[in-house]
Parts: C-alpha cells; sequence; structure tokens
C-alpha cells in the first residue's frame, strides 16, 4: 500500500497511469502500454475485479465468526454441560444448569431488578429528550454551542458517573440527602431501599444517555417539513398541540429505533450498578444486582461457567422478547435497519 | 417552531447544562478537599485547594500511568483498525459488483441486534486458550472489525463516490487496490473521522469485558478506576480527584472534536 494519497487521476487522461509508480502489484507485462493492454494484464485485471470485493469484506466475516457467531452456539454448549472456570468441562447434563437457574431466587431478583432499573432510566430519559430537542429545535443564538453541551455527560465513562453519583447518592453525607433534610425531609437509604437504589442507578444512564438521544431527536425534527408547521399555525394550533400533532408522528420511526436500541443496551446494564458499592455484588440483598452482574457473579465468583452460559443463553431470549414485544407496540414499524448510530458498543448501558 | 426562542427556551436549555455539568463539577470539589473535612459533612461549593494532592495519592495508589497507557493503546489501536476494515468492506458493499453482495450486506445488518457479549464466557475459553486473558490482545483483537462501522461505511459511500470515477480510475489501468486507496479512501475521510471517534469512545469507557480478562496489575482506566473503590471504607476525596483525572483525556477529545461528535449522532439518526 502506498501512503501518498494523491488527488484522483483526471477523468479522461489517455496517457495511462499518471503516477510513476506501478500497481501494487508487480504484474508481468512490466508497464504495458494503457491504451492496448496485453491479454495477460486484462485477465489478471478480471481476477482483481471479481475477487477484490470478498477479499475486502473477509476480515469483519472472518471476526464475526469468531468473536461472534461461535462463542454465541458455544455458549449453547457450555450450558449443557458441568462447567467449572478452573476445571473445565465435566459431564453433560442437559438442561439441568437452565433447571438450577431458574429455581434460584437470585435470578428472578435480577430479572425483576433490571427491568425496574431499566423502566425507570428509559421511560423519563425518553420524554425528557423529546422535550430537550423541541427546546434546541428552534432558532437557538450559538446553536452548535448548545448542541455540544447538551453531549458533555456521554463522554464521561459509565464507571466514573457511578463513581460520581455513588457518592452524590450517599446515605449519611451525600449531597441529595442533605439537600433533603436541608428542606426539612428526611434521608432516603439509597444503597439500602430496592426501589431508591433503582432510581439511583437509573439516574446515572439518564444523565448519561439524555442529550445523546435528544440529538438523535433534533436530527429527525429537523427533517420535518417547516410549511407544516406554518399551516398548522394558521389554523389556529398551539406550540404543544404541534408538537403533539405534527412532530411525534413524523419522528415516529426514529422513537421507535431509539427505543428499541434502548431496551437492548439497558437490559445488559451493568457497570452502573456494579460500582454504585464497593462489594460489586447489588447490594447487600442484591437489591440492586443486574442480570449481567449476576451472570457474572455466577461465573467469576461462583466460577460455575455452566450456570453462568444458561443465563447468558436466557438474557438473549429475554432481549428478543423486549425487541419484539417493543415492535409490536408500535404499530407501524418505521424502517429499522437503514438507522446506523454511533455505537459500537460491545458493554455500557445505551438506554 | 420558527420564531425566535424566547427567554423560556433558553432558561430550560440553561437549566438542563447546568445539570449536565453539575456532577462533573461536584467529582472536582470533593476531589479538592482534603479527606478529614469531609467525614462528617458535605463540603463547601467552593474547592479546597487540594485536588492535586488527592490526585497524587490516587496515582500511588492504582497503576495509574500504566492504564492509561494501556487505554490510549487499546482504543486507538481498536478505532483505526475498525475505520481501516471497515472501510474496506463498505466500499466493496458500496460500490463494488460481487455475486451474493445483498444476501451478505443484510447478514451484516442483522448481527448488530445480536449482543455479542453474551458469548463472553466462550470468548473468555478462547482467550485463555491462546493465552491472550491478562493481555491487551484480549481487547484489541474482538473489536478489530464491527458490523455498526461495516454498516456506517457503505451508507457514507454510497453518496460519496461517483460511480464515474471508479471507472475512470479502472480504465486508466488502476488495480482494485489502487482504486481504493486513491478514489475510495480521501473521499471517506470526514465519516472516517466520526467512526474513529466514537469507536474510541466506546472502547476507552468499556467495562465489562476487561474487568473479565485483565489483573489488577494490569489495567486499563476503568478498572483502575473500579480499584480505587475498594474496602469497606472509601475515601471520597480520593476516588473523586482520581475519577476527575481519568475523565480528562475524553473531555479534552470532546473539547477538540465535539463539532463532530454532534454531526456524527445526528446523521447517524437521520441517513438510511
Amino acid at each position: 500500500m502506498r501512503t501518498d494519497t494523491h488527488p484522483v487521476p483526471p477523468v479522461g487522461d489517455a496517457a495511462g497511469p499518471a503516477s510513476p509508480t506501478g500497481g501494487t502489484r508487480p504484474d508481468a507485462a512490466g508497464t504495458g502500454g494503457p491504451t492496448r493492454r496485453t491479454p495477460w494484464r486484462s485477465r489478471v485485471s478480471r481476477w482483481d475485479a471479481r475477487l477484490s470485493p470478498y477479499l475486502y469484506i473477509s476480515p469483519f466475516f472472518v471476526l464475526f465468526a469468531l468473536v461472534g457467531l461461535f462463542p454465541l452456539l458455544y455458549t449453547a454448549w457450555v450450558s449443557l454441560h458441568q462447567w467449572s472456570l478452573l476445571s473445565g468441562q465435566g459431564e453433560f447434563t442437559g438442561f439441568d444448569n437452565y433447571r438450577r437457574v431458574l429455581e434460584d431466587r437470585y435470578f428472578w431478583n435480577a430479572l425483576r431488578n433490571t427491568i425496574s432499573i431499566f423502566l425507570l432510566s428509559s421511560v423519563p430519559q425518553v420524554l425528557i429528550a423529546l422535550v430537550l430537542a423541541g427546546l434546541l429545535d428552534t432558532r437557538l443564538r450559538g446553536r452548535t454551542l448548545w448542541r455540544m453541551s447538551v453531549l458533555i455527560p456521554f463522554v464521561v465513562a459509565p464507571a466514573a458517573v457511578a463513581l460520581i453519583f455513588g457518592n452524590v447518592f450517599g446515605d449519611r453525607f451525600g449531597l441529595v440527602n442533605s439537600g433533603l433534610e436541608a428542606i426539612g425531609l428526611s434521608p432516603v437509604a439509597w444503597h439500602v431501599n430496592t426501589l431508591a437504589s433503582h432510581v439511583a442507578i437509573a439516574s446515572m444512564v439518564n444523565w448519561r444517555w439524555t442529550g445523546y438521544n435528544a440529538l438523535i431527536f433534533l436530527a429527525a425534527m429537523q427533517a420535518v417539513p417547516r410549511d407544516l408547521y406554518e399551516s398548522a399555525s394558521l389554523d389556529g394550533a398551539g406550540k404543544v398541540r404541534q408538537f403533539a400533532s405534527i412532530t411525534l408522528p413524523m419522528i415516529r420511526p426514529t422513537l421507535l429505533f431509539v427505543i428499541i436500541t434502548s431496551t437492548i443496551g439497558g437490559l445488559q446494564i451493568f457497570a452502573e450498578p456494579r460500582l454504585f458499592d464497593t462489594q460489586g455484588l447489588g447490594g447487600s440483598d442484591r437489591q440492586y444486582q443486574t442480570l449481567t452482574m449476576y451472570l457474572w457473579e455466577l461465573g467469576w465468583r461462583v466460577r460455575d461457567l455452566g450456570m453462568a452460559s444458561a443465563v447468558a443463553w436466557l438474557l438473549f431470549l429475554i432481549i428478543v422478547v423486549f425487541a419484539l414485544l417493543n415492535l409490536l407496540l408500535s404499530q407501524r414499524a418505521g424502517s429499522l435497519a437503514g438507522r446506523p448510530h454511533g455505537r459500537a458498543r460491545r458493554q455500557g448501558a445505551k438506554p | 417552531m420558527t420564531r425566535r426562542p424566547g427567554f423560556a427556551v433558553y432558561g430550560l436549555l440553561t437549566a438542563f447544562v447546568l445539570g449536565s455539568c453539575a456532577p462533573l463539577y461536584w467529582s472536582f470539589l470533593v476531589g479538592s478537599h482534603r479527606r478529614e473535612d469531609l467525614s462528617s459533612r458535605v463540603p463547601p461549593l467552593i474547592p479546597g485547594g487540594h485536588f492535586l494532592a488527592n490526585a497524587q495519592r490516587a496515582i500511588d495508589a492504582v497503576p495509574f500511568w500504566k492504564a492509561l497507557g494501556n487505554s490510549l493503546l487499546v482504543s486507538g489501536t481498536v478505532a483505526t483498525s475498525v475505520v481501516f476494515f471497515s472501510t474496506l468492506a463498505g466500499f466493496a458493499f458500496a460500490k463494488l459488483a460481487f455475486r451474493g453482495r445483498n444476501p451478505l450486506m443484510v447478514f451484516v445488518v442483522a448481527t448488530l441486534a445480536v449482543p455479542t457479549q453474551l458469548g463472553v464466557i466462550p470468548l473468555f475459553i478462547v482467550m485463555a486458550k491462546l493465552g491472550w486473558v491478562g493481555s491487551m490482545w484480549a481487547l484489541i483483537v474482538p473489536g478489530m472489525v464491527t458490523a455498526f462501522g461495516v454498516f456506517f461505511m457503505r451508507q457514507y459511500l454510497l453518496d460519496a463516490v461517483p460511480d464515474e470515477l471508479i471507472e475512470a480510475a479502472r480504465m486508466d489501468g488502476c488495480s482494485m487496490a489502487r482504486t481504493f486507496w486513491n478514489v475510495a479512501v480521501p473521499a471517506a475521510r470526514p465519516a472516517a473521522a466520526i467512526l474513529w471517534l466514537f469507536t474510541f469512545m466506546a472502547t476507552w469507557t468499556d467495562f465489562f469485558w476487561p474487568l473479565i480478562v485483565l489483573p489488577a496489575s494490569n489495567p486499563t482506566v476503568q478498572i483502575a478506576l473500579q480499584q480505587l473503590q475498594s474496602g469497606y471504607y472509601v475515601d471520597y476525596s480520593l476516588v473523586l480527584a482520581g475519577t476527575t483525572l481519568a475523565s480528562l483525556p475524553l473531555l479534552a477529545l470532546f473539547v477538540l472534536t465535539g463539532r463532530q461528535l454532534v454531526a456524527g449522532i445526528m446523521q447517524g439518526a437521520v441517513k438510511g
């Protein structure tokens, strides 16, 4: 590969390769005249055109096979065996691991916590992000600066967010409780009470992702034709009415996209609850242990990879079910496939 | 939506931005007070002037510089690799005709819906067999090319490279590789910058996988943060000074490239 990217060869320049250096492969015909190609050269060129595309896309497929598909299938295999982190594969046990997981009260506890935190973090977040996008979709002075400002939380890592909020929601001398006491309310046991801990963890997720989602909504809102608003104004519709009757229906596909990606990310939340206290197991009685934390505890604390794999597959099924529910709930499935979003994430809640 | 916004809009936005900055300020604030000053009350809202001393203690408590080096190495390598391979594959999918192109692209998009970290257990077993557990290879190799990256670059290159240019280059006797390098790569630059940034950030902030494969002695920044907060008594002036310090690299990146981040998010949402 040459590393100097020189400008595109001028079109119609019949003088052949404009640069003094040849192609990337030494070809047998040397620097054959460009106008009259030798048969050998054209054959090479044909094979080049035929095989190159496959060569270019192969890295993705090879890597996905190795770190995506194979592990997922192998997880199913591990889940059907006794399998210890230390001694490796044991005997085949069929669905015994699944039975043990489904009989474990901590599994159901983790499922409850995960859904609770997910709802507390996605519902308010989508609502606030919509309002924020509506505010940004006006003729602001310093538009770019406002847009950048709402994105600040997004560049703080979840681990850092968790440590900061763990302190803000401190049970004894935390900022929030001090504030509550200052206005005459009683302090809340953020690390003890189940619902309170879910609220605290959800607030971390909300803080980090609301601005990000608002920008996604804003982009969709800007594609709404302005004359729709003008005719609505003429008909006497107020701002709120316009938002509800024009903006929301128009950005529905984007809304659906954000909700589905939130689901896939939100059900796998790990760093925030893991770092909310020092023990990392989700509280004294697992009040805020999520499914991914439960998987981690089984695999790397209890060292039972068989059971952990069963949890991984159950989690996968739960995610699929939730995603399908989302699709069903929104009657019109917007064209989902055509909407990328800036995340190549392998971990990190994205509600 | 066409009139100039009034005071209420600016007021609400300002409140939101203040809320966005408050936790970071709080982190710095706690990190700037002495440990003994925090033991019985909430610190005053002005910095206490001990930030550097606390940050120094945090750096001494964990392998901080090693973690920073690891994070830079892993995130930089992964981001560069993702951009390169995604541009290659995206170019092929967008601009080259080959048998099976559409079904293969559908397959790439379908893999977006597969949460790959559900395969962590076998991935861990594989890494153990390769002898990579505890090394940066375990973090770099699985992230070298992503479905999202391929998809993103394909969408961009569809419009960014006119077919005539490719034909002209081919007519002039350019090999496919040279056509890619001289035609597609220059055109892909804006999208490549955005993809690089987002991949870098996603890799930098990753927590779950590094926690599984890295030992305490060889952490990334996120894992070092987790080590700061251990034991029963948490020394918050140390923890939050370290947290503030660890957040600076990405904040610096944000100051330099915030515009591209905003553009990237907004482009991603409307394209397609």
